[in-house]
């Protein structure tokens, strides 16, 4: 149960009936832990200050108290963190936060509390916080930059806290294509809506608010009779209708991005399916980020009040007037009781009247005009209100909130007001930002003293307020007809419609950026603290282009990114340095136009999900066996199998290679690349692309071979087998099987067009098994039975053979990675699974042990086999002892350039084998190579350690490595210096083949 | 996003398509003499115009086929498609697009 007491006293500013919110559905929330009471409709900030709530937040740097300066998306003061624990938001806008029940927010930048800050002490220091005060401040001396300035400027900046807690949201992301898009839904983008909607053209209209209507909410229009918020709900309707329309609200479109030729473009959209809820619903994301791909544009966008820059111009009380009427009109709420208006435009003037119809007298209206329209001031009188005319307000005094105000009045007397609210308009800008994404320049308008659209992207039109038109007829006029040229350029006939009968208004102004006789500090941009002072000090420094006053100052580059503030900032400039403001310019604006959470952008990509995980036929029995698996590229791939009982990894691979080495074992390599390349020029296609002969490889026979870059250097290497006189099957290593894949793709494609060759990855159509040790053929015998003779004789080392098993064709390949008598045992990927249990069954008489790539790779260290470490794309064959495979026959890609000067350099690093001195020292890979006694230096470097394993054979460390003229240096002792890991090891280089050097074993 | 017209499949969006370097550069021949200067010419040298561009690009994620494209470098405005092998379009200089 909530607002046990009247509604007076729970919101004591909130007008009897006025106003877009639902009475009947009260909203209760807390600010700053204490319980509040708004309605259905409200925004927090809405509803904030129907409770009297003014101070709701602390400036950036000089902590002051701040409060609600706009009822929009540019609000720069009002920030909070919204929501609690793993939702907590930082920095969220309380203007656009729309109530729900049970909202949680907490005013920021304060400490420990709101209204008593200690951090506004800062003000007291005020002198040494100016433009640049970082770079001044913090210079010397360098080593308190790390121990004290960083962290205590961290604590100092930080606007909110961010959840330190995973994100239990979801988002999504969509893409739309339309005829027309429309951004903004106010007059201007209603009835382009219209007018393009009826031409059956397939519209999307896009607005960042929850409800349509854009200002007409704010205002007290009529349009044909009826009110600004009723004909919107008549057009909505009319567009709901139609089926080709479709209406995105809470959607936000933020950045403008590459089209196609004739003026299609894609549009960056934020939508907010569930910010105003508590939490999504079930199975909806949070937010969704749209791609619209439109084929034309209208931008209905709209204006942004902009501020004037006088003393105290922040303190909570001081509000757009246009944001007055906003509250009063939309949400009826009035801001304060004892009112006044500061405005330098006949537009501003409307808060009086609005104010006034809600029952509100205004104190004053100061207009710095000298010459104000007879209307505006006869309205006054009738009103009986007092008009200053050619006054400014200098200063604006309170302690957490407005107080009293000092006026200058035309002939230059000071006065001063008690009051608690001022409404302030400096004119209008705008809203151009989308204008701009692709690189147009906005155009500077004497006639409204703003930037207006100048060089707009192709098929884009702009209309209404954001074109610079600010009266309600023209936003109609203009809009409509925008809709109905887009509609005729998409291939639509458009309808021609009446035009709605609106009443004249009057939109003149001139422009006040700055009150020169301000005693008090006068803001320019509100949320960086940037202040008039500051802008100077740039201009007197030589900061005084666009650009370098953006950084020096930080004007604009807050979370507003100075949609407030970058035109006063700039006009400030160009008066202290005596240039036009067009001739000084504008800061370039990119997307997004408000803050996107990062987990819009990655939408489901994140954590496993960001890249698929791949896995092969045989998981599922691996994962039964209790393997303990490791990513390989996006592969899982069984790194051991631990036996009950073992927890130590060196323990387990060196009993899995001793099974291996001794009797039998099982490996899953299904992961490797497997390429099919087939067609009459195939063994021509392999010819070029290894650096070895495949044309005379016989038929059922398989070759090891290596292929280069065409700059010289090692691309990958692996087996290629012949299955049929124009059918080649080639394995890759696993890490590089797309690489080549695209390699191989590029040479048929581009470089020989004219071959007749085709090729395609196979690698997840068939699981492939490494059977290998002494057993393995007696296991096959067991295993394949008649289907195929797997002899010595019948199937010697490197044959090969497709045959029907079971009746499932197979392959047969033996080839051995780990030295011992091995084949490779291939079956079509659905069968994958009962395969391995077939081998496993067939090799339980044989003592048959499964095992992980950590014991495969074991073994290949202790054959001296290369793969990834030492195909690491610095060397070359003859650096890895290969150099003698390269054909001298044949062309092919990377032999011209192999034979390069530097590639030829006898003083190369060359592969070598090396063990260490004491056997019982432990190496590690990425050590460097050093001659004994040499100093530790980059210029002794004499090479690096690729790999290393503990050798279960030979019983103690071994590894591979790169190291200068290495072949010329077997048996010399050297040092293995590994600074990172802790190694500093004796070494002496070997050959790198350690175990079975004659290959007896695999060809057993 | 930008279409993008595969010879092949049509227009399709940029996302299915992987960029592949300039076009129009020929393999030397096997029997070709070349000088370390030429061999690094056509590894490495390219011609970074400002204007209208002959570039390869692979319909990766779609029918897999390279072809030839002739794209503004200023405006990123796709002018012309065409197959591997066949000979540049002449180059319509491209209108801007702001």
């Amino acid at each position: 149960m909530n607002a046990s007491g009247p509604q007076e006293s729970a919101q004591p500013n909130r007008l009897a009936g006025a106003g877009l919110i639902d009475r009947i559905r009260p909203l209760s929330f807390q600010f700053d832990g204490k319980r509040y009471t708004g309605f259905d409709g409200d925004t927090l900030a809405s509803a904030l200050l129907a409770a009297g709530v003014r101070l709701v937040g602390r400036s950036f740097k000089y902590h002051r108290p701040r409060g609600i300066l706009t009822a929009g998306s540019e609000e720069p003061n009002a920030l909070v963190e919204l929501r609690s624990g793993s939702r907590r938001e930082a920095n969220t806008r309380a203007t656009v936060v729309e109530l729900f029940e049970g909202l949680e927010a907490r005013s920021q930048n304060r400490w420990p509390s709101l209204a008593l800050d200690v951090g506004a002490v800062n003000s007291l220091f005020a002198p040494i916080f100016v433009a640049g005060f970082y770079y001044k401040t913090f210079m010397w001396p360098a080593v308190l930059w790390e121990k004290l300035y960083e962290p205590v400027i961290r604590r100092a900046a930080g606007l909110g806290r961010a959840s330190t807690e995973a994100d239990p949201d979801t988002y999504e992301k969509a893409y739309a294509f339309c005829d027309v898009l429309i951004i903004g839904a106010g007059p201007a983008g209603l009835a382009a809506a219209l007018s393009t909607a009826r031409s059956g053209a397939r519209v999307i209209l896009c607005d960042e608010d929850f409800l349509l209507g854009g200002r007409l909410n704010g205002e007290r229009y009529e349009i044909d009779g009826v009110s600004g918020p009723a004909w919107t709900r008549q057009v909505e309707a009319e567009l709901r209708a139609s089926p080709e329309t479709r209406i995105l609200r809470r959607t936000t479109v933020f950045g403008v991005y590459d089209g196609g030729m004739s003026g299609t473009h894609t549009f960056a959209a934020l939508q907010r399916v569930s910010d105003h809820l508590a939490i999504p619903p079930a199975h909806q994301p949070r937010q969704r980020l749209w791609r619209i791909i439109a084929q034309r544009t209208v931008l209905a966008a709209g204006a942004l009040e902009r501020p004037i820059v006088f003393g105290g111009n922040d303190r909570p009380g001081v509000m757009m007037a246009s944001a007055v009427r906003t509250y009063v009109n939309r949400f009826g709420v009035i801001p304060g009781r004892h009112a006044a208006l500061f405005t330098t435009s006949d537009d501003g003037w409307k808060t009086a009247f609005d104010l006034a119809a809600a029952g509100v007298r205004l104190a004053a209206i100061i207009d710095a005009r000298s010459v104000v329209a007879p209307v505006l001031t006869e309205e006054a009188k009738r009103l009986d209100t007092r008009v200053f005319c050619g006054a400014q307000v200098v200063d604006a005094h309170g302690s957490r909130a407005l107080e009293r105000i000092t006026v200058r009045e035309d002939a230059g007397r000071l006065s001063q007001l008690q009051i608690d609210t001022l409404a302030v308009s400096g004119g209008w800008n705008p809203n151009v930002a989308l204008c701009t994404h692709l690189g147009g320049r906005p155009r500077w308008s004497d006639a409204i003293a703003a930037f207006v659209p100048g060089d707009v992207p192709r098929g884009m039109a702009v209309v209404g307020a954001a074109a610079g038109s600010f009266s309600l007829k023209d936003a109609l006029r203009e809009g409509a007809a925008a809709g109905a040229a887009a509609a005729e350029a998409t291939g639509f006939k458009s309808v021609k419609h009446r035009e709605p009968r609106v009443t004249d208004e009057l939109t003149a102004v001139v422009p006040l950026w700055c009150v020169s006789e301000s005693k008090t500090k006068a803001f320019v941009d509100f949320q960086h603290d940037v202040t008039r002072e500051d802008v100077a000090l740039a201009a007197r420094e030589g900061f005084s282009s666009v650009e370098l006053l953006k950084r020096y100052t930080t004007l604009g580059m807050a979370t507003d990114q100075g949609k407030t503030s970058s035109l006063n900032g700039h006009a400030i400039m160009a008066a202290l340095t005596e240039r036009a403001i067009p001739e000084l310019g504008t800061t370039t604006s990119r997307p997004p136009y408000t803050p996107v959470a990062l987990a819009a952008f990655a939408g489901v990509h994140r954590g496993k999900h960001f890249k698929p995980t791949r896995l092969t036929s045989g998981h599922a029995w691996a994962e039964g066996r209790g393997a303990t698996f490791m990513e390989s590229g996006e592969w899982l791939r069984a790194q051991w199998f631990a036996a009950p009982g073992e927890t130590d990894w060196l323990t387990i691979i060196t009993r899995e290679v001793r099974a291996v080495r001794s009797g039998v074992g099982v490996c899953d390599v299904s992961t490797l690349g497997k390429i099919d390349i087939q067609g009459e020029d195939a063994a021509a296609f392999l010819d070029r692309v290894y650096i070895n002969l495949f044309s005379t490889l016989p038929i059922g026979k398989v070759r090891y071979g290596l292929m280069l870059r065409e700059d010289g250097l090692v691309l990958d290497d692996g087996t290629s087998a012949r299955l049929a006189p124009q059918q080649y099957l080639m394995s890759t290593t696993t890490a590089n099987a797309a690489k080549v894949m695209r390699h191989l793709e590029h040479a048929r494609q581009v470089l020989w067009p004219e071959l007749d060759v085709q090729i395609v990855s196979v690698t997840e159509q068939w699981a492939q098994y490494a059977i290998a040790g002494p057993n393995a053929r007696r296991l096959l015998e067991r295993l394949l039975g008649d289907a195929i003779d797997v002899s010595n004789a019948a199937f010697p080392y490197l044959a090969c053979a497709e045959f029907s098993w079971r009746g499932v064709t197979a392959r047969l390949f033996r080839i051995s990675f780990s030295g011992e008598l091995a084949y490779e045992l291939a079956v079509p990927a659905r069968y994958g699974d009962a395969a391995i249990r077939a081998i496993m069954s067939a090799g339980e008489d044989f003592g048959i042990t499964p095992y992980g790539i950590e014991a495969l790779g074991a073994m290949r260290i202790e054959k001296g086999h290369v793969t990834g470490n030492e195909l690491n794309g610095t060397t070359t064959a003859a650096d890895l002892g290969l150099g003698r495979m390269m054909s001298k026959k044949k062309d092919f890609i990377g032999r011209v350039l192999a034979r390069r000067a530097g590639l030829a350099d006898a003083n190369r690093a060359a592969l070598v084998g090396i063990k260490p001195t004491d056997k019982s020292a432990r190496l590690y890979a990425g050590a460097h190579f050093l001659t004994l006694g040499a100093e530790v230096s980059l210029q002794n470097d004499q090479g690096y350690v690729t790999s290393v394993a503990f050798s279960p054979m030979l019983g103690h460390w071994i590894g591979l490595g790169l190291l200068v003229r290495g072949q010329e240096r077997l048996g010399e002792r050297i040092r293995a210096h590994s600074p990172i890991r802790g190694g500093d090891v004796d070494v002496e280089v070997v050959a790198s083949v350690f175990f079975d050097p004659e290959g007896a074993r695999l060809q057993s | 996003m930008l279409l993008i017209e595969c010879p092949f499949c049509g227009a399709r969006p940029e996302l299915e398509f992987v960029y592949g370097g300039e076009a129009h550069i020929a393999r030397p021949a096997a029997d070709a003499d070349l000088t370390p200067g030429q061999w690094a010419a056509y590894l490495y040298a390219r011609s970074n115009t400002r204007g209208v561009h002959a570039e390869r690009w692979r319909h990766t994620r779609g029918c897999g086929r390279f072809f030839n494209a002739l794209r503004d470098t200023t405006t990123d405005q796709f002018i012309a498609t065409y197959e591997i092998g066949q000979a540049r379009p002449p180059s319509v200089p491209a209108q801007k697009i702001p």
